[in-house]
């Protein structure tokens, strides 16, 4: 990766042109009144299309990419993203279907994902209008408050969380106007059913859970969990976020969940596009079927063109290779673990699922008379070496969490140079940690001053002109 | 080892409280700023606000973490550190030069449930 | 499928081994037994690559090719070819969230510029990374506005608005706890006296009225800033980003708020999406406004960098108390919208508005001519997109039989035209013949 310094305001002159439109053939319209006619200046760039093709391919050369290495991302699930599933996205009745046309076939792709879901989650229906994993949790949410309400059970407004979950879950509540409630983790990170117990009264809508939780820790204790939540009137969520473990071997479904919502970019393989664009659909029970009726969270249909690559990659795995898919990606992140844990503090031992959580380095930095360095050091130093880092300082259960999931698409090779790398740099902070401290080395820069950003907010090229 | 001035009185969340009259100052302590590290933001309540003690009436932001602010008093709000909007580094420079707001007090009593500069001391354990 | 799994017998042995475990299964052993699915899974067998594309192939071919008369939300502009070239890149579309800034610049990058443009059309001082659409956009614009204003409960929607934002507002406004109000229009326009007497009833934090409306009418919104503003409200501003190269910008109007949905800007319709949402607020908002934002700093050696800032806003620090629960943005949409804007510079983007006003225009007269329509705002403004009374009936599905999607009925009874870039005057011509012909 090489350094690129330019921002396409920079490489602008006046007059040059990078569109080709038709010849206007029509007469010209009316003016619009000078009132509602834009007057300040249109400070948009003017370059060449030569110009913009070179720019965007050096900026692309700064960014890592799942097709450039291995993303051992916690929680992220950064699978392979299949090429073909691209080519069938960008299939011209698709892509220039308007979204109030009369689209038979469009509806054909979305009722059979509907079939495909149901099948591998045990849910019974899907909708598919949320754009993202945390607006499939609002979605599934505002059912849940739906059922209730239906029922004329209006005081069901606080939802349990555990304090493992993802930072979205509790936000995802406040925002659909739901109180949240933690319950707190048991010494062996699963959720302490004797905490939860006390709070489940009559004021409590549902539960949020992933499992395997966000320490890659099956919560075998699920039966009781959903026999408590729904003995107390609850509903219980999956955030789907850890299904890939569970594919074609364990059915949300079958653990007792009544809603859920999936990543379509992490389990089913779309890519992830810098931040986005993913889709979230959200399954229900069939006792919830009706609050999915009239409930409008998107514009249109959702991101279609992203259902789209997610069908075409359940197509591809069929039936017979499902349960790989979850088995592979539990065999490579135990593979890992159990390579690494005599020099990362390993916090509970035995088998996890696709992910798992180490507490740092042993040689943590955290004593003065023993050299070492921290999980962000850590993580920095990977870059170097060509890794993406893994997903640190979450949870927050621990300190120095450093999360790793692998996912199945990454080969036995990659894993052991993953490991050997991470082997060599627990040496390297033992040694050397002035070397982690200052790390990445090789990146097209090194680390940048946040606090400076954050103090003096220049959010736009217009700020970096003098006034 | 943080700074703790004698005189002043201090709450479990770490702010501090410096009488004048029936007003009291509120900062937050030497040991707060330095547990939150760079602070890039304060998030200050307005002028005739009221505060209640033991309830949050603003925060401090640094990179990756956001802290709310807790009030040791009940009153109104009769003056706010606009100069904090600019410049949140004076916080880490001087947390006790840092007055943050300036509450005119509803119920003086509310000081005595704060520790003085010893209790505090112990209270932090460094 | 064996091609994205690639493991063989000897690395599962091997692996296995590592992990002291005999079989595959033995990985769930702390699973319930209940919970394991047992038997076949209710899925088709796996495809191959051809068969797949010979599948998906078929579906698209069962898609009518029509013509794109309708626009309500999403409009069928002209996609170059470069974006989809440069958009597919492995670095860009392959890439997470740029959490690693050091090995994320091109992304953080992309999205500075995203930001700056946005700035640019809106005329406002501080965009966000992106929202997931423009009816999304409108929702978090008016939770961030009873978080702005506090104490006030309500917000009013103009009744113009498109009939999809409407919707999705009120889905995220009943469930968040805020009442809304309906503006109602006068003259196909937002109406100053209705909102003069909402506002009078001292409760409103927030106003959302579209720049252009549901009908194509470019709206006057004097007046409103002021009147809001008197009351301690904010404005918000829903836009078509296209046509603020043309059109008053939000600034001008002296919004607080503006968002919308970029998708004009170059975006495919693909049924509804992909698309992306903006939002820009005035800088005393900044810190209320819901989603990622990229800030400029420099690195260790003081070289330009980029990096996610105000983060102290967002979920996963506040959890429960964020503004919005949104932790990602539409970073993809959001390149393919800068790189349009890149392209067609200041004079392409007048251009595109151009060449779809004035066919629109064509289009507006050349149906009155027919004597089978009959104007319902005569003399108001618009640019791309129209309504008339229609007096055929059916008129859609005659029109989709003849290749075009056009004349979309709306609430109201109206028919619903728009024309682009893409349609024309022969496609225009076509599309009058064939109403003619019936």
């Amino acid at each position: 990766m090489k350094y690129y310094d330019k921002l396409i305001f920079e490489l602008s002159k006046e007059g040059r042109k990078g569109y080709s439109l038709p010849k206007n053939q029509f007469p010209q319209s009316p003016e619009l009144p000078l009132q509602l006619r834009r007057a300040s200046a249109l400070p948009l760039p003017e370059v060449s299309e030569p110009d913009v093709v070179r720019h965007y391919n050096n900026l692309s050369q700064m960014n890592f990419g799942v097709d450039t290495g291995f993303y051992p991302l916690g929680s992220c699930t950064m699978k392979y993203n299949p090429k073909i599933n691209e080519e069938m996205a960008a299939l011209p009745g698709f892509n220039a279907l308007h979204p109030l046309q009369d689209a038979p076939a469009a509806e054909k792709v979305l009722a059979h994902m509907n079939d495909l879901l149901s099948a591998i989650t045990g849910m019974h229906k899907f909708t598919f209008a949320p754009c993202a994993g945390a607006h499939g949790e609002l979605t599934g949410l505002m059912i849940m408050r739906s059922y209730h309400i239906g029922r004329g059970d209006l005081g069901r407004t606080k939802v349990i969380v555990p304090d493992s979950a993802h930072g979205t879950n509790p936000a995802s509540a406040a925002v659909c106007g739901l109180e949240v409630v933690q319950v707190k983790s048991l010494e062996n990170g699963r959720i302490d059913i004797e905490a939860l117990k006390p709070l489940l009264d009559s004021s409590v809508a549902g539960i949020m859970m992933t499992n395997p939780n966000t320490l890659g820790l099956f919560e075998t204790e699920i039966k009781t969990i959903a026999k408590l939540v729904h003995e107390a009137g609850g509903l219980l969520y999956y955030d789907g976020a850890n299904m890939n473990p569970l594919m074609g071997v364990v059915r949300p479904g079958n653990m007792g969940f009544d809603i859920m919502h999936l990543n379509l970019h992490k389990t089913f393989s779309t890519p992830h596009g810098g931040g986005g664009p993913g889709s979230g659909p959200v399954g229900v029970a069939k006792h919830l079927e009706h609050c999915l009726d009239g409930l409008k969270v998107s514009g249109f249909h959702g991101n279609f063109g992203v259902i789209l690559r997610a069908y075409a990659y359940i197509l591809s795995i069929g039936r017979e290779n499902l349960r790989k898919v979850g088995q592979y990606s539990v065999l490579s992140a135990n593979y890992i673990k159990e390579s690494l844990k005599d020099l990362y503090k390993l916090p509970i031992e035995g088998v996890c699922k696709h992910e798992f959580v180490f507490d740092g380095l042993l040689n943590d930095g955290a004593h003065d008379d023993v050299p070492g360095a921290t999980t962000l050091d850590v993580a920095k130093r990977l870059l170097d070496y060509g890794f993406h880092a893994p997903t640190i300082y979450f949870p927050l259960l621990f300190h120095q969490a450093i999360m790793i999931e692998p996912t199945e698409t990454e080969s036995k090779e990659t894993l052991d140079a993953f490991i050997a790398v991470m082997r060599q740099i627990a040496a390297e902070a033992a040694q050397n940690p002035e070397l982690l401290h200052a790390a990445p080395h090789n990146a097209p820069i090194s680390r940048p001053d946040e606090t400076a950003a954050a103090r003096n907010p220049i959010l736009k090229w217009q700020d970096t002109l003098p006034a | 080892m943080s700074k703790i001035l004698e005189g002043l009185k201090y709450s479990e969340s770490h702010e501090w409280v410096k009488v004048e009259g029936n007003v009291a100052l509120v900062g937050v302590s030497d040991y707060a700023q330095k547990e939150m590290g760079d602070i890039t933001y304060v998030d200050l309540p307005e002028e005739g606000d009221d505060v209640i003690a033991g309830e949050e009436f603003g925060a401090l932001e640094s990179v990756k973490a956001a802290s709310d602010l807790i009030s040791p008093v009940s009153g109104v709000v009769v003056a706010v550190n606009a100069a904090l909007e600019d410049t949140p580094e004076a916080v880490n420079e001087d947390a006790y030069a840092a007055w943050i707001i300036k509450v005119e007090m509803s119920n003086p009593a509310d000081l005595d449930a704060l520790m003085d500069a010893a209790a505090y001391k112990a209270y932090i354990k460094e | 499928m064996a091609a994205y799994l690639p493991h063989t017998e000897a690395d599962i042995r091997a692996m296995l081994e590592k992990v002291g475990l005999k079989t595959l299964e033995d990985l769930y052993s702390d699973v319930p037994q209940e919970f394991l699915h047992r038997g076949e899974y209710d899925l088709p067998e796996a495809l191959s690559e051809q068969e797949l594309r010979e599948w998906l192939q078929g579906l698209d071919a069962q898609t009518p090719r029509l013509k794109v008369f309708v626009g309500q939300g999403a409009y069928d502009h002209y996609t170059p070819a470069v974006i989809p070239y440069l958009t597919q890149r492995s670095e860009f579309i392959t890439a997470y969230t740029p959490y690693q800034c050091e090995i994320s610049q091109g992304t953080l990058r992309y999205i500075f510029e995203y930001q700056s443009l946005i700035c640019a059309l809106t005329g406002l001082d501080v965009s966000n990374a992106s929202l997931y659409d423009g009816p999304t956009a409108a929702a978090e614009a008016m939770m961030m506005a009873v978080e702005c204003t506090r104490r006030k409960t309500r917000v009013l929607l103009s009744a113009t608005l498109l009939p999809h934002v409407v919707k999705v507002v009120q889905t995220y406004a009943k469930f968040h706890g805020v009442e809304i109000g309906l503006l109602p229009a006068d003259g196909g326009e937002t109406s100053l006296a209705a909102l003069q007497a909402e506002l009078a009833k001292d409760d409103v934090a927030g106003v959302i009225v579209p720049s252009v409306n549901r009908y194509g009418i470019v709206e006057d919104h004097s007046g409103f800033a002021e009147a809001i503003h008197a009351e301690k409200g904010l404005l918000v501003e829903y836009c078509d980003p296209s046509a603020l190269a043309v059109v008053k910008t939000p600034a001008e109007w002296e919004a607080d708020i503006a968002v919308g949905d970029a998708q004009p800007l170059g975006i495919p319709l693909c049924y509804g999406g992909p698309y992306v949402g903006f939002m820009a607020v005035r800088k005393d908002h900044m810190r209320k406004m819901p989603g990622r934002i990229i800030g400029q700093t420099a690195d260790a050696s003081g070289r330009r960098a980029f990096v996610l800032t105000l983060q102290a806003r967002e979920q996963h620090i506040k959890r429960e108390k964020a503004t919005s629960n949104i932790c990602s943005n539409e970073s993809l949409m959001a390149l393919w919208v800068t790189i349009y804007l890149s392209l067609m510079g200041p004079d392409g983007l007048r251009e595109v508005n151009n060449l779809s006003s004035d066919g629109a225009h064509y289009l507006y007269g050349e149906l009155l001519k027919t004597g089978l329509f009959e104007e319902v705002f005569p003399g108001k403004p618009f640019l791309k997109e129209f309504v008339l009374k229609s007096r055929v009936s059916g008129l859609q599905e005659k029109l989709a039989k003849a290749g075009f999607f056009a004349a979309l009925p709306t609430e109201e009874g109206y028919v619903s035209f728009c024309v682009t870039e893409k349609r024309s005057k022969a496609d225009i011509d076509a599309l009058v013949a064939a109403i003619k012909e019936g």
